[in-house]
């Protein structure tokens, strides 16, 4: 089959709402969301925090931080499954090649992320805010809160960044999810697992979605930013 | 409850019962040095209940620096800062309020800004509202209370700065160049608000370059040059007759060269 008709048969398969596909799209954002949930969770008052105290050691954290950014994402695998295989410290509770375990390993790569980024953001924030609210008597978790709240609309792009993360991600989910039908394949495993398999209509319709979801999720935050509500509050 | 004098609680209006001779502020010889340089030294001056206490010096001898101090945002080096004879404290800040040069809007509206500060006092939610609206009234600012507040004149954000300060009642109100590059019909709103605040009882600090702001709104006069004090006393005193050559190079709108304070 040439390409052209390749992507017809990609096309007839999102078109006719093929149970497989859609099943796999499912799962990929069961997964993701999730993972990102947690992390802006996790993530967004531990970046505020340090984007608005002082403290001994801050520069190592901040440091930490950035580095934790850049984790390889097979090496995240790894470990996720030491901990969650039937010998690691986590074995008992069975994880290992459930959805749960995707959820966690993309928790690990992606609230570095959110947690780095919202720092930068926070901080720059809190250098404009410090002397004020050391006037009004602010206390420590009313800053974080008033700061998280203040930068509402810059905030979402680095969502958006964890976003990317976790739904792009094959290297970890692969490794402690297994790529299992029907349990824990998702749209990136199956683009591996189907492309060298051969099967590249189903590979193509994932990635013409996972484009589609990119670029919904994008026009999204750009909509947020671009508001006239956003312009008078950023 | 805020912690500030409880005699204040019910209305931003009510004129404060507070003795006219009161000191509130005692500093005593007090200094800031970081890194080996001295900003302030030897500096003393009483900030009286009901007074307006005017700063003047050119740029670098210290004035804004003092306000930090009477706040308490910074520690002094060396002497002391007394709050009606007492150590500053948290308790003292809770009872002041200070405007910068530049205001600092919150990213929300103009009511979420005042009760912001007000919440953060620990008033309640209908005192925060009462409190919010009778400043803005005050200010002239009601019907921009849905507006976010970063999209005011720059004249009105220094209005709102005024009154969201003025909304906790403090007994001492502290601006740095509260008009610095503000337009004449602006700087007059804003001089009228703060003269609107003394009437009602509450003592001022004011940094300003602007001679003419300076005689219309002092009691008090201070003129720092160099980190210290070169001649305080009685605003229409020191107008008429400046003792130092430095103020009266000021006032007559002459240059003079600057010598270290240490």
């Amino acid at each position: 089959m040439n390409n052209d008709g390749v992507l017809l048969q990609a096309a007839r398969l999102i078109a006719e709402w093929d149970p497989a596909l859609f099943e796999i799209v499912l799962l990929s954002l069961q997964v993701t969301m999730s993972a990102v949930v947690i992390s802006c969770l996790l993530g967004l008052p531990l970046g505020a925090a340090v984007g608005a105290f002082r403290f001994h050691g801050r520069g190592a954290v901040i440091l930490i931080l950035n580095v934790l950014m850049g984790l390889p994402p097979v090496v995240v695998g790894l470990l996720v499954y030491l901990v969650l295989s039937a010998s690691g410290p986590l074995g008992v509770l069975e994880l290992l090649y459930t959805p749960t375990a995707m959820i966690i390993a993309q928790i690990v790569l992606v609230t570095p992320i959110i947690a780095a980024l919202s720092r930068q953001v926070i901080e720059d924030l809190y250098l404009e805010y410090a002397e004020q609210f050391a006037s009004f008597g602010v206390s420590r978790y009313t800053r974080v809160r008033a700061l998280l709240w203040d930068a509402r609309y810059t905030l979402p792009t680095v969502v958006l960044a964890g976003v990317g993360r976790a739904v792009a991600e094959v290297g970890a989910v692969m490794i402690v999810g297994g790529n299992i039908n029907h349990v824990t394949r998702v749209m990136t495993t199956a683009i591996a697992l189907e492309t060298s398999r051969g099967d590249l209509e189903l590979a193509l319709a994932l990635g013409i979605i996972l484009l589609a979801l990119a670029l919904v999720v994008n026009v999204f935050v750009m909509a947020l930013r671009g508001t006239r509500v956003r312009g008078a509050y950023a | 409850m805020p912690k500030c004098d409880a005699k204040r609680q019910s209305s931003l209006g009510e004129v404060i019962d507070s003795k006219i001779e009161l000191p509130l502020i005692s500093a005593r010889d007090i200094g800031f040095s970081l890194n080996g340089q001295w900003f302030l030294k030897d500096v003393s001056i009483t900030v009286r209940a009901r007074k307006r206490t005017v700063l003047i010096g050119p740029n670098g001898a210290g004035k804004s620096l003092l306000l930090r101090l009477f706040h308490g945002l910074i520690p002094a080096s060396t002497g002391e800062i007394l709050w009606k004879g007492q150590k500053l404290s948290s308790n003292s800040q809770e009872c002041q309020a200070m405007v910068f040069q530049r205001p600092v809007m919150l990213r929300r509206s103009v009511m979420a800004n005042m009760r912001f500060v007000l919440g953060v006092r620990g008033f309640a939610g209908r005192e925060q509202t009462r409190r919010a609206k009778d400043a803005l009234e005050m200010a002239g600012l009601t019907s921009l209370a849905s507006r976010p507040a970063r999209v005011l004149s720059g004249g009105e954000q220094q209005c709102l700065a005024v009154a969201r300060a003025l909304a906790c009642g403090p007994e001492l109100l502290l601006l740095d160049e509260p008009t610095a590059s503000l337009d004449p019909a602006a700087t007059s709103r804003v001089e009228e608000l703060i003269t609107a605040a003394h009437e009602r009882g509450i003592a001022v600090v004011m940094v300003t370059h602007d001679q003419g702001q300076a005689r219309r709104m002092a009691d008090q006069l201070v003129f720092l040059q160099s980190g210290r004090v070169a001649e305080a006393g009685d605003a229409a005193a020191m107008f008429a007759t400046p003792k130092s050559p430095a103020l009266r190079a000021w006032l007559d709108g002459r240059l003079f060269v600057e010598t270290e304070a240490n």
